[in-house]
């Protein structure tokens, strides 16, 4: 099954971290994925720029609303995610545990909805 | 007998021993339980029409494949798309294989995806219950004192979470064994308790749930031998069951623990639960339903010896506390204090309870303050402290022994 791990955490946080710190976040970040990549169950995950940078859309009556920010203004915020092929949810859950994200913010793990 | 009653008590007879077995082999593969459920259903009522004309020589097999047909059928009927097609397929070639004699046992596995941690925590003594004993939600419902409606629609979404998320059917491994299971017997210890805490047994529904979670604890341990904590918890609600009549008088009234006649504890369970204790204690694993456990038997020694074993109760319950941190342990154990060192000593630890907000709507604690109180002949703060037991208590017989205890204070 395929399963999108989104890594939650504090933008604030990650901004007023030292260059030491952030250092030591992308190494454990970079052999995250190369486990991942080892046991062969990623399919895709990327880091994202923080909401500031954020627009939505959405179309209403026909006429195109466009905002500045992000969706919805929470007290953490989606940084990045990876997708998963692994047998089941136990499996997901398990390596979301490892994500580095899963110590310092909160790792939500959906399920993908097949397409037919 | 005529043949429909002899088919009818079959198929009961089989409901009630292999009901979550059925369920299990079925859902095992799918993980979709729901479409077991109404598959097994389909086939029970086909049973009722068939089975007057010749029961099967193996009931079992007979519900499998059949239930296994009318799931087809039903998969046909929704039939969209591909993946459907590829479903169906499947539970084609399981039928076209050779018919199930002997149907591999997988409620454990069925009990822990139930369980799981992903499944909140509320749901999971309901969902064991359902899938495991056949209950329909209306009577699960009632026992948790929940709507209908509401129960019905926690129990669906519990399952549609099992199938869509890819919670597995498997007994964890060593590693995470432990907690695991906990959870398994903590839902199951959560359907023992709503069914024990209608003591006056007024309804029969909740009394059948204390029923129904011993025979879940005798499952696991029986499917678990080796785990002592499995065993805890079934010689802990044996103990418990153990006194269930004596909990009450010829009136209907109240009758706590240290007053209760031992002549009405039943002592073919408690002998039972002292042996699975026994068995688990040599395993040299404590746990907390051990424990728990342990504290019931140092109480029932009273039959034999005319008195509680409070110094034993005293120093399991330091145990359980050290364990569970939990404030019900404290109270419990204040009250254990209070009989091997005083009422003083016992208010004392009440005492250093005072502070937790949790305790402020909590009877037993006010309850065991009042008692303390009442015997260091405070009558005015003991009068206070029944007063606010009293308002927090929703059991009637409880309330008017509380009533009781204060009027007779000396004023």
């Amino acid at each position: 099954m395929q399963y999108l791990l989104m890594i939650y955490g504090n933008e604030a946080g990650m901004a007023a971290a030292s260059k030491e710190q952030v250092g030591q976040m992308s190494a454990a970040y970079a052999a995250y994925s190369e486990a991942m990549q080892k046991a062969g169950v990623i399919r895709g995950g990327e880091r994202l720029r923080p909401t500031s940078e954020a627009t939505t859309v959405r179309v209403s009556g026909g006429k195109t609303q466009v905002l500045d920010g992000p969706y919805a203004d929470t007290k953490e915020q989606l940084g990045g995610f990876y997708m998963i092929d692994v047998p089941d949810l136990d499996a997901a859950l398990s390596w979301a545990a490892k994500c580095p994200g899963a110590s310092t913010g909160t790792m939500e793990v959906r399920p993908i909805w097949p397409m037919q | 007998m005529s043949t429909e009653v002899a088919a009818r008590a079959t198929a009961e007879d089989v409901a009630r021993r292999s009901y979550g077995k059925l369920v299990a082999y079925l859902s095992a593969r799918t993980r979709d339980v729901a479409a077991a459920e109404d598959a097994l259903s389909d086939a029970f009522a086909a049973a009722l029409a068939d089975w007057p004309n010749g029961i099967p020589d193996n009931p079992e097999a007979w519900l499998i494949t059949v239930a296994r047909r009318k799931a087809i059928d039903a998969a046909r009927r929704r039939q969209s798309g591909e993946d459907n097609a590829a479903q169906v397929r499947l539970m084609a070639e399981e039928l076209e294989a050779a018919a199930v004699s002997d149907i591999p046992d997988q409620r454990l596995a069925l009990m822990f995806a139930c369980a799981h941690p992903a499944i909140d925590a509320g749901i999971r003594a309901p969902l064991i219950l359902q899938t495991i004993l056949g209950f329909d939600a209306a009577t699960i419902a009632s026992a948790f004192l929940v709507a209908p409606a509401t129960m019905g629609q926690r129990l669906a979404r519990a399952k549609n979470k099992i199938r869509e998320a890819g919670v597995p059917f498997r007994v964890p491994e060593r590693g995470e064994l432990r907690e695991r299971l906990d959870a398994v017997l903590a839902a199951i210890y959560a359907a023992f308790a709503e069914g024990w805490s209608d003591p006056a047994g007024t309804e029969a529904r909740r009394r059948n749930l204390a029923e129904e979670g011993i025979w879940l604890g005798r499952l696991v341990a029986s499917l678990m031998p080796d785990e002592p904590e499995a065993l805890g918890l079934l010689a802990l609600m044996l103990f418990a069951e153990s006194r269930r009549g004596a909990r009450r008088n010829t009136d209907g009234d109240y009758v706590p623990l240290a007053e209760q006649d031992t002549a009405a504890w039943d002592a073919a369970l408690i002998e039972e639960a002292e042996a699975v204790l026994l068995r688990a204690s040599r395993m040299g694993e404590i746990g907390r339903y051990q424990l728990e456990a342990a504290v019931q038997s140092a109480h029932v020694v009273r039959r034999l010896t005319g008195a509680a074993d409070w110094t034993a109760i005293d120093k399991i319950y330091d145990a359980l506390l050290a364990l569970t941190g939990s404030p019900v342990v404290a109270i419990n154990r204040a009250a254990a204090v209070a009989e091997t060192q005083g009422p003083a000593a016992g208010l004392a630890a009440l005492d250093a309870l005072a502070g937790d907000a949790r305790l402020a709507d909590y009877q037993p604690y006010w309850a065991a303050r009042a008692g303390l109180l009442a015997r260091m002949d405070d009558a005015a703060a003991a009068a206070t402290a029944y007063d606010r037991a009293i308002g927090l208590e929703s059991d009637p017989a409880v309330r008017r022994f509380l009533q009781a205890r204060r009027a007779s204070l000396a004023h």
